[in-house]
């Protein structure tokens, strides 16, 4: 195809990618850097007989609109939004730092903080969920492709839900159930013995329910690609295995899941990506007291009544950079893939 | 297959099978619970004194009459006026989709007939593009579309949707047009052609069920996404999910979660239908970007 050719059919699409994907990450990298104007004060002299005058401190909202009007991005402070406390909390980390009596007490006075603890749940998120779909949606997938041709369809039918759903209905309609008023919730007070255990007062059951959602959520998706792996599976080499006297499970391990693998390392690269950004769940059960995520800290800055614009940039940045490097090694292999072929 | 079943010791068929039910069970049971008790009262529902009145219907008979009650339906859709959400999501998923395909299918097309380097670059690009979480984009178009007065609209979003699920459009179109032999449209082009004349007539009557499969999945982002619509839409303006999530913040002080519970349930209705009708290209869709890698 020539180079005019190939430019007249990619142009929408690529306008389209740069106005609204590229350009808004410029965007978040210059409000990242701007913070809102302080209003101007004036010095106010209000002097009345007898008393005598008394000079007052007031917000001049006039000057103050205009220069919000004039520059709307703010006035220029570096980096400061990054290190401030909301978020890197460089001071704050630096006296924790020196005065932390151990380890285990550095950790505990660093979760407190809010951008290390949102930072803590998004990674234990990604790398708990991550293993265990891949792990749940093999042994579905092996197990259903052993079922009887007609079980299958109906297994996949019931499958797909979870995935297609969406996310947010999904995590109210487990939410409902493992509130303490609904069927899981009172089914775990009856086998703990406790009638006042609740997702609302307990961190662990917060992060455990979340963890459960996303496992719930993705599995299926490993699933199906597994599922459809298994399929092409070479017959021979199973036939093989078994002449040889390899018993079920080193057939699985030593033919099955090698023969699965590019698509193991297909459904992990999907599946960081997409876990490092939920917050979903958190909205859903509403869970920000006990477990929040990168994603929820941006949710929340731009969903107040003030939208802290610069504050939800920065975080957005740090969140670009984290994708980045999860994204790395992906990269580097196309990367050598692609001079492989040329 | 039949054969290396009947080969199968007892014990691991039955683990096999009892696998297999509980999987079953966790997929599809909470959606039948969440349905079944849409019907009942929140005192049932969410019951403090005793988890069967959830079957049995107790309060909701004390209430109505009947151990079944449409109230929370009535509630959310004639009181709540959700309709006008709905109405509102339907717009949005299909200018989305029409958008989405018109522009994806072309770029798609020219990114699998095109052999230079930068078709490699421009799909990395997506890829990275894909792996954006949307919220971070979102922190970027607030202030400039407040400045320019365009926020809270439908286009607005139906644009940002489009552009947002570009990338995987593309993706998923271009790893399609691929398996479209080149010979067909080569030799449009050697019968005097144009290359675009070639994609009118030749390409576009194969291409359907790739493209079908992939507006399923422009329809399901669309319809699913919550981080752009529940920043870019307007109160007047919304659509099901940041509804049912708005919901949540002012019914629980009510004690009316019923409207939420009923409106869950109606948004989950045409996504079972989609995948009652839809599976196979639902799986086809999904693992057709695995196998090309």
């Amino acid at each position: 195809m020539k180079h005019a050719t190939f430019f007249w059919f990619f142009l929408p699409t690529g306008l389209a990618m740069l106005f609204f994907i590229g350009f808004s990450m410029v965007s978040v990298l210059t409000q990242s850097i701007f913070a809102p104007h302080e209003a101007v004060l004036k010095e106010v002299e209000t002097c009345t007989p007898l008393v005598g005058c008394t000079t007052e401190t007031t917000v001049d909202h006039a000057a103050t609109a205009e220069k919000r009007a004039a520059q709307p991005l703010g006035r220029f402070v570096g980096l400061d939004i990054y290190f401030d406390r909301g978020h890197l909390a460089v001071q704050e980390v630096a006296e924790i730092w020196a005065t932390a009596s151990g380890g285990g007490d550095f950790w505990d006075r660093l979760y407190n903080l809010p951008f290390y603890r949102a930072m803590a749940f998004t990674l234990v998120f990604t790398f708990v969920v991550t293993p265990f779909v891949i792990l749940l949606g093999l042994m579905i997938a092996l197990a259903v492709n052993a079922l009887h041709a007609r079980l299958r369809g109906l297994m996949i039918f019931f499958s797909l839900l979870p995935f297609v759903v969406t996310p947010l209905i999904g995590g109210l309609v487990l939410f409902w159930m493992f509130d303490s008023r609904g069927i899981l919730g009172s089914a775990l007070q009856y086998l703990a013995g406790d009638p006042d255990l609740s997702l609302k007062a307990s961190t662990s059951l917060m992060w455990i329910s979340i963890i459960i959602w996303g496992i719930w959520h993705a599995a299926p998706f490993a699933f199906v690609i597994f599922y459809a792996g298994l399929q092409t599976l070479p017959q021979d080499q199973i036939e093989a295995a078994r002449i040889d006297g390899a018993s079920r499970w080193q057939q699985v391990r030593y033919v099955v899941v090698p023969h699965l693998m590019p698509l193991v390392t297909f459904v992990a690269l999907i599946q960081l990506m997409d876990n490092f950004r939920v917050f979903e769940p958190v909205v859903a059960f509403n869970a920000s007291a006990h477990a929040n995520t990168l994603s929820w800290f941006i949710y929340n800055d731009l969903s107040g009544e003030t939208r802290q614009l610069s504050s939800a940039s920065a975080t957005s940045v740090m969140t670009i950079i984290g994708v980045a490097i999860l994204l790395a090694p992906v990269l580097v292999r196309s990367w050598r893939d692609f001079k492989g072929k040329v | 297959m039949a054969g290396a079943a009947q080969r199968r010791p007892l014990g691991l068929r039955v683990t096999i099978y009892a696998f297999a039910l509980a999987w079953l069970v966790a997929a599809a049971f909470p959606f039948i619970w969440t349905a079944w008790g849409s019907f009942k009262v929140e005192l049932d529902f969410f019951s403090i004194a005793d988890w069967t009145y959830a079957l049995t219907g107790e309060r909701t008979t004390a209430e109505y009459g009947r151990p079944f009650t449409g109230a929370g339906y009535h509630g959310s859709w004639v009181q709540q006026e959700f309709w006008r959400n709905v109405i509102n999501t339907f717009i949005i998923c299909f200018c989305v989709v029409l958008t989405s395909l018109t522009i994806g299918t072309l770029g798609g097309y020219a990114l699998s007939r095109s052999g230079y380097r930068y078709t490699f670059w421009l799909l990395i690009a997506a890829l990275i593009f894909r792996a954006m979480p949307p919220l971070t984009l979102v922190a970027g178009y607030m202030l400039p579309f407040f400045e320019w007065n365009v926020w809270g609209i439908l286009p607005t979003t139906i644009i940002v949707l489009v552009a947002i699920n570009q990338p995987f459009t593309l993706w998923m179109l271009h790893s399609f047009f691929q398996s479209i032999p080149k010979e067909l449209d080569e030799s449009a082009k050697v019968d005097g052609c144009t290359q675009f004349q070639a994609f009118r007539f030749v390409i576009i009557p194969v291409m359907w069920p790739g493209v079908i499969t992939t507006g399923l999945f422009s329809f399901l982002l669309a319809y699913n996404d919550f981080a752009v619509t529940s920043m870019l839409l307007s109160e007047n303006n919304r659509t099901m999910v940041p509804e049912i999530a708005a919901y949540l913040g002012t019914t629980y002080t009510e004690g009316n979660v019923m409207f939420a519970v009923a409106a869950a349930v109606s948004a989950i209705i045409p996504l079972f239908i989609l995948v009652l009708f839809f599976q196979r290209q639902i799986v086809s869709g999904l693992t057709a970007g695995a196998v090309k890698g």
